[in-house]
């Protein structure tokens, strides 16, 4: 079987989940594409996973309330074992990578890391993964069971199935977690997510400060109904959230378009946007490194144009 | 407590990327420490400065000669020792582990600092890996920590926001930017650092070998269309871009 760790937030699958299906089903790998909820109370994420795959093992335990690496590394390892999986796929999330080498050194089996591309290579599983602060693009392979993440947004969701998969409880023998989390910080927006947002609007250092991010930025992602994201900078500077952040240490985005203000571009941040769509950057310095990348550009103030965009986007 | 640093090079940020043959050609780039390591290897020294019972901080690193020079520079920091084991292959990260993990259970080391990714490869892999080979707990993407008897106590980013946490030594750290500000070496501790020991060992005690076989690498740019659009009339501009957005890229309604 194909064995797929579902990621799911607040009851619901995640997208990346949908993604991993499709990622299954392209890998030109044999077996019954299997997704594995660990969680409690995830009866609603289980029957939302049974539409899209042709089997869903359920862990519902109190053990499994929160995510920890070595717990979540157990679970799918016993998992992948006892159904012989072939490929056993992970979302390429933060957590996700932190425990999928775990699952590989437990399995003895290589690891394809991060992959936005899966396909078959006679008895080798080939995956194509982004290195170089997202320059490069290398193809790697591995043969038996092989450990992949994937990384959300390189795969087209999976539609439901005509008939959906059938459901099965699985019994787990997990050790006790060892890092205790003694405090959580949610980063909570009521705009779109991020990873998830077909438009985002970014601000960077141009902007000025913390109330022109809040008038430019927040003001037209809510005029066009785009995610907001931020670079480096601003959240070093304390002016945004953590979960804002795009780039190499935050979050990687595609989205159709991706519109930069006052961003310079650099390489760090290029790294987690630069496979956007379309990108539209408005800078007062022409020089700026963003600009080589963008479809559309702008060299002018920010505090003049974005108010002139905000007000003609309204019309 | 023996600190175990892991130090990688790779070209700076800026420096071009080429590909010759199948795989990418750093003939002639500028190399340097990972940052992302270089955040781990200053974190070591922080901690013992800061009065953890830090007995040795211990550098690491694998790879061609060359690795020499960052292996110095974390010396010239202010780590202890170094250990170099030479090789011009390349490993995947859940091999190379294999040799972390032996390091470090020689060594006597409770604590491993490694950069949370890495700038070459983008793997995230090798301080997770390595955790698991030892049986430790691991935290990644950590931005504060501190050692407190047998107990490491900070906060890390998660999926979808921070937390606190506190875990058990021996353990795990990946390291990142944010979690300090990385000191230059000084020209005394740059000319003492020469004196320093820096072990060369032999890549065939380790018995490495990957399961990850390397078909090819390219560079693929997407064709931009770059519009520049003049922003002097910003009225004029905005009006410009909404057209091109809703008609030619139809990204907008």
């Amino acid at each position: 079987m194909i064995l797929i760790v579902a990621e799911h937030t607040a009851g619901k699958l995640a997208k990346s989940t949908l993604e991993m299906v499709t990622a299954a089903r392209e890998s030109g790998r044999e077996g019954p594409v299997t997704l594995l909820v660990l969680g409690q109370n995830v009866a609603a994420v289980a029957a939302e996973a049974a539409a899209v795959a042709d089997q869903v093992l359920v862990a519902d335990l109190p053990a499994l309330a929160a995510y920890n690496a070595e717990v979540w590394a157990a679970a799918t390892t016993q998992i992948a074992q006892e159904g012989e999986a072939s490929v056993v796929m992970i979302g390429g999330s933060r957590s996700g990578r932190e425990y999928a080498p775990r699952v590989a050194v437990k399995l003895d089996a290589p690891y394809l890391e991060d992959a936005i591309k899966l396909s078959s290579n006679g008895a080798a599983l080939q995956a194509q993964r982004y290195t170089f602060l997202a320059r490069v693009t290398e193809t790697v392979e591995a043969d038996g069971t092989v450990v992949v993440t994937v990384k959300p947004g390189s795969f087209a969701p999976a539609a439901p199935a005509a008939t959906p998969g059938e459901q099965y409880d699985v019994e787990l023998d997990l050790p006790a977690p060892r890092v205790q989390v003694t405090g959580r910080s949610v980063e909570k927006s009521s705009r779109v997510a991020l990873t998830e947002a077909d438009v985002i609007v970014t601000g960077g250092r141009g902007v000025g400060n913390p109330e022109n991010f809040a008038r430019y930025v927040e003001g037209l992602a809510d005029n066009i109904g785009a995610g907001v994201g931020a670079t480096r900078a601003v959240v070093d500077a304390g002016w945004r959230p953590y979960a804002e952040q795009v780039g190499q240490t935050g979050k990687t985005v595609q989205p159709k378009a991706y519109i930069a203000l006052g961003v310079s571009g650099a390489v760090q941040h290029l790294s987690g946007m630069g496979k956007s769509k379309n990108i539209i950057a408005i800078n007062k310095d022409a020089e700026a490194p963003i600009f080589k990348v963008a479809d559309y550009g702008i060299v002018g103030d920010i505090n003049e144009i974005v108010p002139a965009l905000i007000e003609a986007s309204r019309k | 407590m023996n600190i175990l640093t892991l130090v990688r090079q790779v070209p700076d940020a800026e420096a071009r990327v080429k590909i010759s043959g199948q795989n990418v050609d750093l003939e002639g780039a500028t190399l340097v420490i990972d940052g992302m390591d270089e955040y781990g290897v200053e974190e070591a020294l922080r901690l013992r400065e800061s009065g953890a019972p830090v007995e040795q901080i211990i550098a690491l690193a694998v790879g061609p000669k060359k690795v020499e020079d960052a292996l110095r520079t974390s010396l010239a920091m202010g780590v202890d020792r170094a250990i170099h084991i030479e090789t011009d292959e390349k490993f995947d990260a859940v091999t190379l582990s294999r040799v972390v993990a032996q390091v470090a259970q020689a060594e006597n080391v409770s604590l491993i600092l490694v950069g949370g990714q890495e700038a070459d490869w983008d793997s995230q892999a090798l301080g997770a890996a390595s955790a698991e080979r030892l049986g430790w707990p691991q935290l990644t993407w950590t931005n504060e920590l501190k050692i407190d008897g047998d107990t490491i106590t900070g906060r890390h980013d998660v999926d979808d926001g921070n937390e606190s946490f506190s875990a058990p030594l021996p353990a795990v750290v990946t390291t990142q930017q944010g979690l300090n500000e990385p000191r230059y070496p000084t020209l005394p501790n740059i000319m003492k650092a020469k004196k320093k020991e820096l072990r060369k060992e032999d890549p065939a005690a380790y018995n490495l070998s990957g399961k990850v076989r390397m078909v090819g690498a390219e560079i693929q740019t997407r064709a931009r269309r770059n519009t520049m659009i003049d922003g002097k009339d910003p009225q004029a501009a905005a009006q410009q871009l909404l057209e091109l957005l809703r008609n030619e890229a139809k990204v907008i309604a």
